[in-house]
């Protein structure tokens, strides 16, 4: 009984470490292949040409930029540089507004946590209030009315709900 | 010209200064002549209009006249320009667009003093605060940013032009759609603070503001997509959104818009949130003047923002004011805002309403708090940030899917509470239609094309591309269950046909079947912004003969050349595109050059089918060698966006429709109540 029960959590652990793996090798699958990795690091830095556009999307003949900006990081991932290190070498030599989104160091992190921290108060916020509300007490009712409840409510819901379905 | 103009502006601000003071006073003075005071002030309400369309005429005639003595026409046209952009150039510059601004706060307002017989009391209350807001952008067009300031020194022989960027069809709709979104949700605004000043009884106040706020609505998300369409047309980068400032500012408003007509049912159908629904007019109607405020002051960086000037005060100082003035009724007389009833359960379409929108605030604050951060940046850490594309996808994609969720849910929640058993009952088969698309998408080859074969765990873009998809199938067959289930009540009743029947029923209640087709149509376009996880991209120097493949096109330069026109200089390429070995089409992709301006811009040349768009842009010639560089971009499903903003439009247009008067079917008098039962009411 003991032997069974610890196989089966055995076995239990070695497929969810299995899992983990495959998810782990089908999420990295790719990661290193340097024109994907140009593609994702390209179209996370901007052209500083002024045209605000994402580097890999500037489309000007002749911009100063992007045709420079574009072959160096062509080398550098060909060099296999990592993303970080390419990041912070344009950051360098072009100032941070080339990162065509914030870091997540310092002062920058709070661009990407205020949206969650949004999210999961407001959450919070609709639920507390939906609890608020549902605990109401009912409004009082003129004289010689009585509240309908339970299945007499139901009975009239079911009625409202065959005549008006549609 | 620029005296008449000048003139007529004046005389508006006059008019505007006595509808709103003669107003104010024939509203709080209980005097024998208030009435004929506050018919006086409605008057000149009216008569403001007439005087602000003789300065929007006589600008446009100075344009026509090529008259280069008034900075702005000199500025802003030139003698070639064609005649379109001539008119266009009313809106295409900083001082015109305010008087065009002030032109349809005056149409607006024109209307709204007409209707006043509708309710005239609380008419009175909405021309005040109307007229108010056109004192303030009548001030600012006299001396702020007046379009009919005259040139000093010699008369100038030519003016600078329009903008290259400005000289395209869509461009003469696109302002004229986007102001006519921002300055009309002053009007629902006027309504709700004279409603909040007069502790207006009952909820008429809110459906009069409900179809002010849908035609606005559908303004600006015409006014949206046109820019966006624009956006795609000229830019020549493929795309047609990019998270820009500007983009932004029209968005937030939009976003508040849409949450506005969702809540506003709560407070119609079970007087409740009656509090939100008026902060959420005011926050729809603010955002549009800070968006505003945003692409005038030159606060923020954007490439397609007016020229930065001294009007950024003005507008600060309005939002503020108006910021004070709102909150100061609301504290004064937010008790009169009480909920008539309370929730009874949790699954609901009240609780969905609730939910639906908290994702639009998020998203409006994600989207705000995105276009912000930069400035924030430089003042806390001392240097600017680029807040782009790839923060919005990461930040807003995952809220706007749960939103699609809800979308799907929504309209199967019954009010006050719906069992679990009907929900699953009415679910079920979406959600498993839903689900063998999804499974069909991924197992299926990805040499099919886009968007077949997509495998999410490859790249994130994916996922979202399946999720969005997946939830839009969702959606559509709910919207399809909802059509059929009331198709057929009113089908077994009447006998008719099941079509003829969704039809009826469709008139019967064209607000909630209208807005069952705008969800469709929003879906629509998730599945064309689905697409763009497939773009590809191939960028070639072309001499004759050459070719280029992009996915299972084959692009073969016939030839290239130039020419001149009146106004612009013009290089094109004539490129054969084969597929399958067969000659399908033709494209010119071109580039200009603007005589006036000095400037260059870019016309793609777009193949467009319902599975994909072949985008070619001519980016210039290599002075090298001599021969055309051409762009092509392949966009899968980009035509379906387009479709889904024509749906979105109709659905709008069919929602503003009035119903039809509700079916009595005859029956025998011992069953007459159980039948005489009218059919297709309820939200």
């Amino acid at each position: 009984m003991f032997m069974r029960r610890k196989n089966r959590k055995w076995s239990l652990r070695r497929v969810v470490q299995c899992g983990v793996l495959c998810v782990a090798v089908i999420v990295f699958a790719g990661a290193g292949d340097p024109a994907s990795r140009f593609d994702e690091l390209g179209h996370g830095l901007m052209c500083i040409c002024g045209c605000g556009q994402i580097l890999l999307e500037c489309n000007h003949v002749g911009c100063p930029d992007s045709d420079g900006m574009r072959n160096e990081l062509m080398a550098a991932v060909t060099r296999g540089d990592s993303d970080s290190l390419v990041q912070q070498s344009f950051v360098q030599k072009y100032g941070p507004t080339v990162l065509a989104a914030p870091t997540t160091v310092g002062f920058d992190r709070a661009a990407w946590i205020l949206p969650g921290v949004a999210l999961v108060v407001g959450f919070g916020l609709v639920v507390l209030v939906v609890w608020a509300w549902k605990n109401r007490p009912e409004p009082a009712l003129a004289d010689g009315l009585r509240p309908v409840r339970g299945a007499e409510l139901e009975q009239f819901r079911e009625q409202a709900r065959k005549e008006t379905d549609v | 010209m620029a005296q008449i103009g000048s003139f007529a502006l004046l005389l508006a601000l006059a008019l505007s200064v006595y509808s709103f003071a003669a107003g104010l006073f024939a509203l709080v003075s209980s005097g024998e002549n208030s009435p004929r005071i506050g018919e006086t002030a409605r008057r000149a309400g009216i008569a403001l209009f007439g005087a602000v369309v003789i300065a929007a005429v006589a600008l446009v005639v100075a344009a026509f006249r090529n008259d280069f003595t008034i900075a702005y026409i000199f500025h802003h046209s030139n003698r070639d320009l064609p005649g379109p952009y001539k008119f266009a150039t009313l809106w295409s510059g900083q001082e015109g667009s305010l008087l065009f601004w002030c032109l349809l706060l005056s149409g607006y307002g024109f209307v709204l003093r007409l209707r006043y017989k509708t309710d005239p009391r609380l008419f009175a209350y909405a021309s005040v605060v109307l007229a108010g807001v056109q004192v303030f952008f009548l001030a600012l067009v006299n001396f702020g940013a007046n379009p009919f300031g005259v040139l000093e020194g010699p008369l100038r022989a030519d003016g600078s032009g329009l903008n290259p960027l400005l000289q395209y069809p869509e461009m003469v709709i696109h302002p004229p759609m986007l102001y006519l979104g921002y300055v009309g949700f002053t009007v629902p605004f006027a309504f709700a603070l004279g409603a909040l000043i007069m502790r207006y009884p009952g909820e008429k106040w809110i459906h009069i503001t409900r179809r002010w706020t849908m035609v606005t609505w559908g303004f600006l998300t015409c006014g949206i997509f046109l820019g966006a369409h624009w956006a795609y047309a000229v830019l020549g980068w493929g795309g047609y959104w990019g998270w820009d400032p500007v983009e932004n500012a029209s968005l937030m408003p939009w976003l508040v818009g849409t949450a506005f007509l969702h809540s506003v049912m709560m407070q119609e159908k079970r007087g409740m949130l009656k509090v939100w629904n008026m902060w959420l007019v005011f926050a729809t109607f603010w955002l549009a003047i800070l968006g505003t405020f945003l692409t005038r002051s030159g606060i923020i960086a954007s490439v397609h923002a007016f020229a930065q000037s001294s009007i950024g005060n003005w507008f600060a100082w309005f939002l503020a004011i108006t910021f004070a003035v709102f909150v100061f009724f609301f504290v004064k007389n937010h008790d009169h805002l009480k909920s008539e009833h309370k929730l009874e359960a949790i699954v609901s379409r009240e609780s969905s309403f609730l939910f639906n929108n908290l994702l639009f605030l998020l998203l409006t604050l994600d989207v705000l708090w995105g276009t912000w951060f930069p400035k924030i940046s430089e003042l806390v850490q001392g240097n600017k940030v680029t807040v782009g594309a790839p923060f919005y996808n990461r930040v807003a994609i995952p809220v706007a899917l749960l939103l699609l969720i809800l979308t799907a849910v929504g309209p199967l929640l019954a009010w006050r509470k719906t069992s679990l058993e009907s929900l699953k009952r009415n679910f079920g088969w979406p959600a498993l239609g839903a689900l063998s698309v999804m499974v069909f998408l991924m197992i299926t080859p990805s040499s099919w094309g886009s968007p077949f074969g997509l495998r999410p765990w490859q790249d994130m873009a994916y996922f979202y591309s399946l999720m969005a998809i997946g939830l839009a199938v969702l959606v559509t067959l709910t919207v399809a269950s909802e059509f059929y289930r009331g198709g057929r009540v009113i089908s077994e009743k009447t006998g008719q046909g099941m079509f003829a029947s969704m039809v009826q029923l469709t008139h019967r209640n064209t607000r909630r079947y209208g807005g069952y087709i705008v969800h469709f149509g929003v879906v629509v376009c998730i599945i064309g912004f689905a697409g763009s996880a497939f773009n590809q991209n191939k960028e070639k120097e072309m001499s004759y003969g050459d070719k280029m493949t992009i996915g299972s096109y084959t692009l073969v330069c016939r030839s290239y050349t130039d020419e001149e026109y009146p106004n612009y200089e013009a290089e094109w390429a004539v490129l054969d595109v084969y597929k399958g070995g067969k000659q399908i089409d033709t494209l010119t992709p071109e580039r200009r050059f603007y005589k006036a301006s000095q400037q260059t811009s870019t016309m793609p040349f777009i193949r467009s089918t319902p599975a994909e768009d072949l985008y070619v842009v001519y980016e210039g010639l290599n002075q090298d060698t001599g021969h055309p560089i051409l762009k092509a971009h392949l966009n899968p499903l980009v035509m379906w966006i387009w479709l889904g903003v024509w749906i979105i439009l109709g659905g709008t247009a069919l929602a503003l429709v009035p119903n039809a008067p509700p079916l009595v079917v005859r029956a025998p008098a011992a069953s007459l109540v159980e039948h005489a039962a009218p059919v297709a009411t309820g939200d």
